[in-house]
């Protein structure tokens, strides 16, 4: 807050009004496809196909998210992803507290070499291995399952949720872990009832990472989930209403609106944490 | 990976790290056989099918697989395709990451510059574009630009202009795409480090009279050099594998693969023409590169005397 104080202090009074009006006006431009997004979704059909599209409408209607959850079971695919969604999320957070607390509290052998292979392994093309993960989910039985979602999503999101935990796990004071052990407590103890519930809010923070690339996952869904469409998840829900030829515009719009509330709800929550967690983790 | 070292590992005492052992391994454990056997595992079976001959017959076990060597990466050199497609992932990614890194770099410095309630609308609006599924940012973003019911097309008076059918259109609108749902990810980062930045440090600039300018460049930037690092090569790892957005909004790939990446183009390959091994190769190829990348960054930092 200071440097924006100090900053304000050094800009002349045109130019501040100047800055803050291009704010306004770029958060705007950057709302406007979400705010055409809802716009459209509740549009009668006849005024989405118009060539004259207006900024708003009088007659907002719920046509569209009508026909959206009365075709292809669409709250089943809503419930996949959130199944598969939820199962990444609570996984990775475990697997990943646990490993950030081992090379941000430990000492030991091949711990900058594991961090580099932490960083290293962010760069892998989860697309690339979209083909041998299919063999391996084909020779596991997953194929067609909710299983070959889950199961290669807690893998990728393993690397960044690591690499961004260290930070939240460094946070916590080392004398805590000292007076812990002092009184008594056993590591698992002082892992769990301890420093877990500290490093708790910069995990749920970390969480909307991979909850992000799970519920975003459309290539998985495409190649893993082929002839069980029970199986689907939203993406390939959307999908279904956007054919290229002729796209039903007004379905694609409220199905990516459905789509995006629970990710934009989970983003306002964290948003904070978020902020001071990706600061907290670049710094050091 | 797979280099364990005994259980009995030489421990080095620090402080708050007494009697490590085995604990660390043991914590260690669950993340390292996740990504034993889905990270690690995969990548090396991409390697092999890379070598082999493996197509739809061998899949359904009609035929026995072949070992081919390089066979398949000579192939893939000789394809003319292979090289405009690098050509242009290269070029698409290069573009993203320079408007990311430059929209997000200008956007935080303004937040700094703005009282409370532009930046909260900024930084609301940026979480949302954040947020927005690939999926659904790609659906969106083709509707605004559609030549029939789209709104540019009618504010810009560009008729029925078709952005998808021309090659450089159609990647000039994933492009507008990509930045707008990733530089609130350097927006937010870079503006969480100029927070950081002590407050004397730019108020002696300042009494020393440094233009706005000058100050970002010859007090900022340098201060800000590390989280600049990282969200560079973040946006590098991020939009050379851009997938979503390229299949659906050019279709697969654009007419005749005009819009093709390596990605995509991998994922044609085996799956549409179950050319499963070019796909591996070409897979390979982008892991290469994307290796070097994060290796000559590594290298970077270490010379810069970062600790990890």
């Amino acid at each position: 807050m200071t440097l924006v104080n100090l900053v304000r202090g050094s800009v002349r009074r045109p130019w501040r009004s100047a800055a803050e009006a291009s704010a306004l006006l770029i958060a705007a431009v950057v709302a406007f496809p979400l705010y055409w997004m809802v716009l459209s979704a509740v549009k009668p059909a006849g005024e989405i196909e118009s060539t004259r599209p207006r900024p708003w409408t009088g007659s907002p209607t719920l046509d569209s998210f009508r026909r959206v959850f009365g075709q292809q079971e669409f709250g089943r695919y809503f419930l996949n992803s959130l199944v598969v969604a939820g199962c990444v999320v609570v996984a990775s957070a475990l697997i990943a507290f646990l490993a950030a607390t081992a090379v941000t509290r430990f000492r030991f052998r091949f711990r900058t070499t594991l961090l580099i292979m932490f960083l290293v392994a962010q760069t892998v093309p989860v697309e690339a291995l979209a083909i041998p993960l299919f063999f391996l989910m084909r020779d596991l039985g997953q194929l067609n399952t909710l299983g070959a979602l889950i199961l290669p999503h807690i893998a990728f999101s393993l690397p960044f949720a690591i690499w961004m935990l260290r930070g939240f796990v460094k946070a916590v004071p080392e004398a805590l872990e000292e007076a812990a052990h002092l009184d008594g407590a056993s590591r698992a103890r002082f892992l769990w009832q301890i420093l877990f519930p500290l490093v708790l809010p910069g995990l749920v923070a970390t969480s909307v990472f991979s909850f992000i690339s799970a519920w975003n996952d459309f290539l998985f869904a495409k190649s893993f989930i082929i002839s069980d469409t029970s199986q689907s998840t939203l993406p390939m829900a959307l999908l279904v209403f956007y054919k290229p030829d002729e796209p039903d515009w007004g379905g694609v719009m409220a199905a990516s609106t459905v789509m995006t509330i629970p990710v934009l709800v989970f983003f306002v929550v964290v948003q904070r944490r978020l902020v001071s967690g990706l600061g907290g983790s670049l710094k050091d | 990976m797979d280099r364990h070292p005994p259980a009995t590992t030489t421990v080095t005492r620090t402080q708050g790290a007494r009697r490590a052992g085995r604990t660390p391994w043991l914590y260690l454990a669950p993340a390292l056989v996740v990504l034993g056997g889905l990270l690690v595992y995969p990548v090396y079976q991409l390697g092999l099918i890379s070598v082999l001959e493996y197509t739809q017959a061998q899949v359904s076990g009609g035929k026995p697989t072949s070992f081919r060597g390089l066979g398949n990466y000579t192939t893939l050199f000789s394809d003319d395709q292979f090289w405009s497609v690098l050509l242009a992932t290269v070029v698409f990614a290069a573009a993203c990451v320079l408007c990311t890194l430059a929209v997000g770099c200008a956007l935080a410095v303004l937040l700094t510059r703005v009282r409370a309630v532009p930046r909260l609308a900024l930084m609301l609006a940026a979480l949302g574009a954040w947020a927005t599924p690939a999926v659904t940012g790609s659906t969106v973003w083709l509707f605004l630009f559609d030549p029939d019911f789209g709104p540019v097309n009618r504010l810009l008076g560009l008729g029925d202009h078709s952005w998808t059918y021309g090659r450089y259109s159609a990647f000039l609108l994933v492009l507008l795409e990509v930045v707008w749902c990733s530089f609130p990810f350097v927006m937010v980062t870079v503006y969480a480090g100029i927070r950081a930045v002590p407050a004397e440090v730019l108020e002696a600039a300042a009494l020393d009279g440094a233009s706005q300018w000058r100050i970002w460049r010859s007090v900022l930037a340098p201060m800000l050099r590390p989280i600049l690092a990282v969200v560079t090569i973040q946006s590098v790892i991020w939009d050379f594998k851009v997938f979503t957005q390229i299949y659906v909004m050019t279709n697969g790939g654009g007419i005749a693969g005009q819009n093709l990446v390596l990605n995509v183009y991998a994922y044609q390959k085996a799956f549409a023409s179950s050319e499963y091994s070019l796909g591996s190769a070409i897979g390979v190829v982008t892991l290469l590169i994307l290796l070097a990348v994060t290796l000559g960054y590594l290298r970077l930092l270490r010379r810069q005397g970062e600790e990890l």
